[in-house]
């Protein structure tokens, strides 16, 4: 046990609703989802009590935990709340799960990005159960008139030994909702844990494969009109006039108007999309008719100026401007530019020893480059929102991973304090980071003030495609220096991108290597981009995964023997400061899927890459076997060890595993947003590849090193190394080396 | 506007409607069924996928006007009880990551397994390659499939 302070977080244990008697009848909405199976009215309690805000019990036993967290595919839904049971010894069976609104009085960073949900919900989380549990085991002290040290509790159950009394937590409710929350609570030692650790089905299952409502564009309300958006068709252009008359006049129609995203001069936060400040809405009564009125609205549009945005920083709060250049870009001047310019724009950012040096007396010197284009999120379920504005107050209902940003961009556009605004999040059809940039829950938000009416935005997926805060373009440069020996005797990354750079100086294999250097650079653009799955890492760690399989090839050396060697330095010997990875759990990683694969095995006819990187605080190692089929290389089976610490949820962790290695091998193979004079290439799954059913693996094993270290992210950290891992199988299949993604535009492969 | 009788889920269901409506919208605006999704509106991503009979459909390619009395499911309709052996090899093997793709999924293999009982895994590849996962769910949809497959002939 570890006793804990419950002052810390505090703020988390305030009951939220004050009434008398503590008593709380709670009515289920629209968004309360059930446990496993759906309660039926008659299991469900006559009373409800609220422990904290995370929990209520009823009088007949069944718990009610709130899911803080936005739930976006990565599972928070199932494995928050399974931490919140663990400490307060819940029965899981008489578990009900229910998405919490927004709430920044009782929960803490309700935010799905960075792979952090579990990592900083952990400690609140498990402190909410172990406090309700506590307060549990007073009441029944009280009333057993035992003391508290004696009594004991299992799934649901309060139990004093001695005296063989026991009964269920909604016998205690009612009592234990009087009390005060206690001063100190003890935590459970990770060994003691029952739930979590124990595979548990996705709370939503039942719902999910009955095509319940769920999604932000299954709600719908009495009254609401549906909108659509019609955006400028090129980055660098925007409205300049529009004729609505014939549009106006189509059946269904309600109105067709602009409205202006953000007024002049308001500080943008980090998920403030600006790329298209002015828009069309064409509202009317159903999806269909709005689509065809749509296509009605003759719009004229112009080129911009170039101008400064300024944003705030996202740790710091500091506001940082930001040059939107004129123009309308194509994808083949990018390609030019960054070959070019990278050289030219590079400031260094970590240097340890004398690379300079190493690189004119090398023996010989590697020298590659690596690049991949813009990427759109693609999130099955297109943006949308709803909205109901009043003159005081305002609902908002949707799919949305930034709920507390975007109500402060709700509150300044709408000239409304944040107490009158309520956001509910409803289940999401994806994320990937997409829906940190919430400009369509402004834009709903806008549309029904307009109209005066409940009203939901959504999002063809043109729309979606054509109006992204996409992935940005990257391209690297590696070079490797090597003595007469052939040993390795410096190091350099250059890597910039459109309009940032992937890179991160202190990673592997900084510290490593004695002659370091590491460089960056950015080229401007007014293509909007924004975080997706991994930012950086889902470009850097491929390239610099497959320039390490090089370097291994010219030392004649094992790809994994080389990298543990490294790591070996890196542990007792590190070359410079700031290294941010830990070289023995790196290591760990790399050992147990050398082991897990039979890496050292004899694998005829298998064409074997590996890979291995750290990002979101959390280590992955990956084999990926190639086999040739009809002549082509293809995915057949894909070995991954993880070190994310404690596995809350295993059977679901596998899942979202096997989930990132499909989507990286997917990315790195298929995908790619090109430009043409500002638009978009690809607008729909006709010329957007994404990886389908007969492209995925076999089988992706997983397998996670025991841990009781707190647990670290997962939604992110399988996903970026896995694209040099298909680098270097294709390269073992093939005879050649794949630098540029998608890997199937490059010659070899197109056939 | 035109008045169409159609039989949704072994129902009648009577809307008023532009004949060029494509069912998907019928079924999610007119008639609040709205387990069948919206992924893409040209037939690529399959997550509006119903049956017709005992054929799987986009919906979104088929207009309202072209159903006449064929016999239209969804997936509120599948099953009673959310226990056809294709839902319930989905519970099983815990398919769903965001959720959103897998009615479509689930129609798509249930059609499958009706028209071939026991499909071998190039044949799931190529009936399934017409849904897309963003998530990557993939291999636990072969899964699935396979246990329904063993469980309806068992």
């Amino acid at each position: 046990m570890t006793l804990i302070r419950t002052k810390i977080g505090r703020r988390s244990f305030i009951r939220t609703t004050a009434m008398a008697g503590g008593g709380l009848v709670l009515s289920f909405s629209w968004l309360a989802s059930c446990k496993q199976e759906e309660a039926t009215v008659a299991e469900l309690p006559d009373e409800w009590f609220e422990l904290n805000g995370y929990l209520k019990v009823g009088d007949n036993g069944m718990v009610t935990i709130m899911s803080p967290n936005p739930e976006i595919g990565q599972n928070v839904k199932t494995s928050m709340p399974m931490i919140v049971a663990e400490e307060l010894d819940a029965d899981w069976s008489l578990v009900i799960v229910e998405q919490a609104p927004l709430n920044t009085e009782v929960f803490t960073r309700q935010l799905a990005g960075g792979s952090q949900s579990i990592r900083q919900g952990w400690d609140g989380l498990r402190m909410a159960g172990a406090t309700a549990r506590e307060m549990l085991k007073q009441a029944a002290a009280n009333s057993w008139e035992v003391p508290i040290g004696e009594i004991t509790t299992h799934e649901g159950m309060i139990e004093h030994e001695a005296s063989g009394k026991k009964a269920g937590y909604g016998e205690f409710a009612a009592a234990a909702a009087q009390l005060e929350v206690p001063e100190e609570v003890e935590m459970k030692d990770p060994s003691e844990f029952k739930i979590i650790g124990t595979s548990r089905k996705n709370v939503d299952g039942p719902k999910i494969v009955t095509g319940k409502p769920l999604f932000g564009l299954d709600y719908y309300e009495d009254g609401m009109v549906t909108a659509m958006t019609i955006h400028p068709p090129a980055f660098g252009a925007r409205l300049k006039s529009f004729d609505a008359e014939t549009a106006k006049n189509m059946p269904g129609i309600v109105d067709v108007f602009s409205i202006k995203l953000y007024e002049d001069g308001y500080l943008k936060h980090p998920f403030d999309t600006t790329a298209f400040n002015e828009i069309i809405v064409v509202a009317g009564n159903s999806t269909w008719e709005v689509m065809n009125a749509k296509k009605a609205v003759k719009a004229e549009w112009e080129p911009i100026s170039e101008y400064m945005d300024e944003y705030t920083d996202f740790r710091t709060g500091e506001a940082l401007p930001k040059r939107i250049p004129a123009g309308m870009e194509s994808s083949g001047d990018h390609r030019t530019e960054m070959e070019t310019l990278g050289a030219k724009l590079a400031k260094v950012t970590r240097k340890d020893g004398d690379p300079d040096k190493a690189f004119r007396n090398a023996a010989k010197v590697i020298e590659r480059h690596y690049s991949c284009p813009f990427l759109a999120h693609n999130t099955l379920e297109p943006m949308n929102f709803f909205a109901h504005v009043t003159e005081t107050e305002a609902k908002l209902v949707g799919p949305i991973q930034t709920p507390e940003f975007m109500e402060k961009s709700v509150a300044a556009r709408l000239n409304m304090p944040l107490e009158n605004i309520d956001i509910q999040m409803t289940r999401q059809g994806g994320g990937f980071g997409r829906r940190l940039y919430g400009h369509f829950v402004v834009e709903a938000a806008l549309i029904s003030q307009k109209l005066k009416a409940p009203a939901k935005v959504v999002y063809t997926r043109e729309d979606d495609m054509s109006y992204g805060n996409y992935r940005p373009a990257y391209y690297a440069t590696y070079r490797a220096a090597f003595d007469e020996n052939n040993e390795i005797t410096a190091f350099h990354v250059r890597a910039g991108g459109i309009p940032e750079s992937p890179l991160f100086a202190h990673r592997f294999p900084a510290g490593a290597i004695d002659n370091y250097l590491a460089e960056e650079w950015a080229i401007d653009s007014n293509i909007s981009v924004g975080a997706f799955r991994a930012p950086r890492s889902n470009f850097i760690a491929g390239a610099e995964q497959s320039f390490l399989d090089e370097i291994a090839e010219e030392m004649g050396k094992d790809p994994i023997a080389m990298r543990l060697e490294w790591l070996e330095k890196a542990k007792n010997n590190p070359v410079g400061e700031n290294n941010d990875y830990d070289a023995a759990r790196y290591a760990g990683v790399l050992e147990l899927v050398r082991d897990k694969s039979g890496w050292n095995q004899n694998a005829e006819g298998k064409y074997r890459g590996v890979s291995a990187y750290y990002c979101h605080n959390s280590y992955v190692a990956q084999v990926l076997d190639m086999v040739m089929k009809n002549g082509k290389p293809a995915v057949d089976n894909v070995t991954c060890a993880i070190d994310c610490g404690i596995v809350v949820n295993p059977d679901a962790a596998t899942n979202l595993t096997q989930g990132g290695v499909i989507d990286g091998i997917g990315h790195a193979m298929y995908s790619q947003l090109s430009f043409k004079e500002g638009s978009p290439e690809q607008q729909n799954f006709d010329r957007y590849r994404l990886i389908r059913h007969n492209e995925a693996p076999k089988s992706i094993d997983v397998h996670f090193v025991e841990s009781d270290v707190h647990p670290t992210g997962l939604g992110e950290p399988p996903f970026p190394p896995i694209m040099g891992a298909v680098a270097n199988a294709l390269y073992k299949a093939t005879g050649e080396r794949y630098y540029h993604q998608p890997f199937i535009s490059e010659k070899q492969l197109r056939g | 506007m035109s008045t169409f009788n159609l039989t949704i889920n072994g129902e009648t269901a009577t809307v008023d409607v532009d004949p060029a409506t494509p069912l998907l919208w019928v079924l999610r605006d007119h008639l609040k069924l709205v387990g069948t999704k919206y992924g893409c509106g040209i037939a690529q991503c399959g997550a509006c996928t119903v049956h017709i009979g005992d054929s799987a459909v986009r919906s979104c390619q088929i207009p309202v006007s072209a159903v006449g009395s064929q016999s239209v499911t969804t997936i509120e309709g599948l099953s009673e009880n959310g226990d056809h052996p294709v839902q319930l090899a989905w519970i099983e093997n815990d398919v769903p990551q965001c959720g959103y793709c897998q009615a479509g999924q689930i129609m798509s293999a249930a059609a499958l397994l009706k028209n071939n009982p026991n499909p071998s895994d190039e044949e799931i590849a190529a009936t399934m390659s017409g849904n897309i996962c963003r998530c990557g769910t993939y291999t636990r949809i072969r899964s699935a499939i396979r246990q329904a497959a063993e469980n309806k002939t068992a």
